[in-house]
């Protein structure tokens, strides 16, 4: 090779290296292909779910139910041990499955640009329940894949031992019970996680219980400047957070607690109460001495009526870059409509119309609990909450100022109840007043 | 046709040279410039983590985090770190000093005190929770020792609950300042030491005349790396507490800020004033350091 295209065989090798690295990076992988022309269903999807401890046993089973009435459709199944925080980076390229379930902190808003829309709410209320939480412009983007309830769950061997026999109903009782658990027997009165911190946030599901009324989650909170003001809802459900831990009626160091052994604890009676959801309760039957001692009641309340919100669990929705959204379709259908999994895995109620109310339930039946769901935001305010709540730092939905209440009822900080309250409602005011802007 | 070997050596050299840095300057690139510029990119604007298009707010986000104090306070919390990588670098000298010595079963102790920094920090963070759990290991330790009485909730008590993390957090990065420090000892000349036993000089005298003067540099840079580590600390609080109970670091505001509150474009800008704070703090102990020579 002659010295003069030496300058020139440098050039050519460095584009062909990144060249190759370029081609390396973009090449695309065989693209499954849709229905075909006779409009049967066919091709590849991707499921993605955070049941990791059932993706490799119950899910294989409904892909095989599935493929009875699908038999062109090849399903696979992604699990996720983090769900929230793993789709989210996903969810800012194109591949994040096909069918998959929306993370909660994706804004309402910005619903449309990541999901499929699956039909208009006039059409699709009649067949589900629970879809108006996360709904843009009267199109449903998801659909919820079981419908869970909130409450305080118990141990009833434990309120017998401590003498308790009504099931306390308004704030009062709920904290002489718990007095009486503290006195007569060893277990805990009431547990609260703090460690774990996420289990802390199934508080705010009983607001609505507490105010007693359906419309103050999304329709009164969000156009209230008195939300954390003594009186209102969110003083008086978090005061029993903070009475209880000045009480002493919690474990005695809550930096240290451990949700996992907290179920089984619960289950054998060294725990009395935890505040969850109902997703919880199989969970702790399965680690109980004797599963019957493992009850439900509606969180304590000092109004009227007693309503236990009924809430929708994840939602489950289509990749609006899914290649194959006619089997996506049928996967979010089959799943939803023929699965059973809200009341088999999920232990809560399916949100198909008309579905029945799971046994553990049915004794309130003749006490004047109402199973309600809460109001969706009034047109125009969809999201409004979470947008507030997120401009003002206050994280209604997270741990952060549970813990510091636990913290100042603990003597660790240097404030009261009434401060926190009030540093959360200035900070929700002022950020009200931004965000109308 | 074309062979490497007709070319002249010095263009072998060039080209191999080119052909090998071409792979990692890539990766340098894509994994750690990119995202640097994408950081800078994404703390002008209100970006939530989701939406495809970027509002641009100019410096609202800058101004923001100097307007308010809290934003700042947590840098208390470091305080507890920094004096505590002191003691790390003395431990981490001491055992150095003393394991450059003939000392039985040296290898096995080399490795015992090399051996938690290989741990994750993960693990390290459960193994310290029950550790400090009422009740827990260093309670029955202390009752075994007849110091019981001085037994509080080692995470619960706010006054207590920064230096217990610090403390844990020393047990896992001095291995890290021990093997420097140790590396940095054996490169020493034994002669000088045979010179110095015979001009009659001491263990100390060799460890002050000897063993401090010949690895100043290294001693400075691990301060450096550990005073940095100690702004930025991070995954033992997150792990353990989750910043809770006045345990708080800027990093895990950072974290809060974008994850929890959906705020990427303040939490980048956050990190963009750590990054400047790390540098800022670098070229303040290096322009010391150079006073002193």
């Amino acid at each position: 090779m002659k010295v003069s295209n030496k300058k020139g065989l440098f050039k050519f090798l460095s584009v062909f290296l990144i060249i190759s690295i370029l081609a390396a990076c973009s090449s695309n992988g065989g693209d499954s292909s849709a229905s075909d022309d006779d409009g049967a269903i066919k091709g590849e999807i991707t499921v993605i779910t955070q049941r990791t401890d059932i993706v490799d046993t119950v899910f294989q089973d409904y892909a095989k139910k599935f493929n009875e009435k699908y038999p062109d459709v090849k399903v696979n199944f992604e699990a996720l041990s983090d769900y929230e925080g793993q789709i989210k980076i996903r969810m800012n390229t194109d591949e994040y499955g096909d069918v998959l379930l929306i993370p909660t902190s994706v804004p309402v808003a910005d619903l449309p640009d990541f999901f499929e829309p699956l039909g208009s709410y006039d059409e699709l209320k009649t067949k589900y329940t629970g879809i108006e939480e996360r709904m843009v412009d009267n199109t449903i983007y998801g659909i919820p894949v079981a419908i869970t309830y909130s409450g305080v769950i118990y141990n009833k061997q434990v309120f017998k031992d401590a003498g308790v026999t009504d099931i306390p109903q308004t704030i009062d009782q709920f904290m002489d019970a718990l007095r009486s658990v503290k006195e007569k027997t060893e277990a805990v009165p009431l547990y609260t996680n703090y460690a774990a911190g996420w289990p802390l946030t199934q508080w705010e599901s009983d607001l609505t219980t507490v105010a007693g009324n359906v419309d103050y989650v999304n329709v009164t909170q969000p156009n209230s400047d008195d939300n954390f003001v003594a009186g209102q809802p969110h003083y008086d459900l978090y005061k029993i957070l903070f009475d209880a831990t000045k009480e002493g009626l919690i474990e005695r160091d809550p930096t240290t607690t451990d949700w996992e052994s907290s179920k089984a604890d619960l289950g054998q009676g060294k725990i009395a109460t935890m505040v969850l959801g109902s997703w919880a309760i199989d969970q702790i039957k399965a680690s109980a001495t004797n599963p019957d001692d493992i009850g439900f009641m509606p969180f304590p309340t000092n109004a009227d009526n007693v309503i236990v919100p009924l809430g929708a669990d994840y939602n489950l929705a289509i990749n609006i870059n899914s290649k194959n959204k006619p089997a996506a379709k049928a996967w979010v259908d089959f799943f939803i409509n023929e699965s059973n999994y809200a009341v088999e895995q999920a232990g809560s109620i399916s949100p198909v119309v008309g579905a029945e109310l799971p046994d553990i339930l049915k004794e309130f039946g003749d006490k004047g609990v109402e199973f309600k769901f809460i109001t969706p935001s009034k047109e125009g305010q969809e999201g409004l909450v979470d947008k507030i709540d997120k401009e003002a730092e206050v994280g209604l939905w997270q741990p952060d100022f549970k813990k510091r209440i636990i913290e100042a009822a603990l003597g660790n900080r240097k404030e009261s109840y009434d401060d926190i309250m009030k540093d959360l409602n200035d900070a929700w005011v002022e950020a009200r007043k931004t965000v109308a802007e | 046709m074309f062979k490497l070997s007709n070319l002249s050596y010095a263009n072998q050299r060039k080209l191999i040279i080119l052909a090998f840095s071409f792979i990692p300057v890539i990766l340098l690139v894509t994994f750690a410039y990119l995202p640097v510029v994408n950081m800078f990119k994404y703390s002008f604007t209100s970006w939530n983590g989701y939406s495809k298009n970027m509002e641009y707010v100019g410096l609202k986000n800058y101004i923001n985090i100097f307007t308010k104090p809290e934003y700042f306070s947590v840098f208390k919390v470091s305080l507890y770190y920094f004096v505590a990588t002191f003691f790390q670098m003395g431990l981490a000298l001491y055992f150095a000093t003393i394991l450059s010595f003939k000392v039985r079963f040296k290898n096995f102790f080399k490795g015992v005190l090399f051996f938690p920094y290989m741990l994750n920090g993960v693990a390290i963070g459960f193994i310290f929770l029950f550790f400090f759990r009422p009740d827990g290991t260093f309670d029955t330790l202390l009752n075994a020792l007849g110091l019981g009485k001085n037994i509080t909730l080692w995470l619960g008590n706010p006054d207590v609950i920064n230096i217990s993390l610090a403390s844990a957090s020393v047990w896992r990065y001095m291995g890290f300042n021990f093997i420097i420090f140790l590396g940095a000892i054996s490169s020493i000349d034994k002669d000088i030491y045979e010179a110095a036993d015979i001009d009659g000089a001491n263990k100390w005298h060799q460890f002050k005349h000897i063993i401090i003067p010949s690895i100043k540099r290294i001693v400075q840079l691990n301060l450096i790396l550990a005073i940095s580590g100690a702004i930025s600390a991070f995954d033992i609080p997150y792990i353990m507490v989750d910043g809770a109970n006045g345990s708080k670091t800027f990093v895990i505001q950072t974290i809060d800020m974008a994850f929890k509150y959906g705020k990427f474009g303040l939490a980048s800008a956050m990190a963009v004033v750590l990054l400047f704070i790390v540098i800022i703090v670098t070229l303040l102990q290096r322009l010391v350091i150079k006073e002193d020579n």
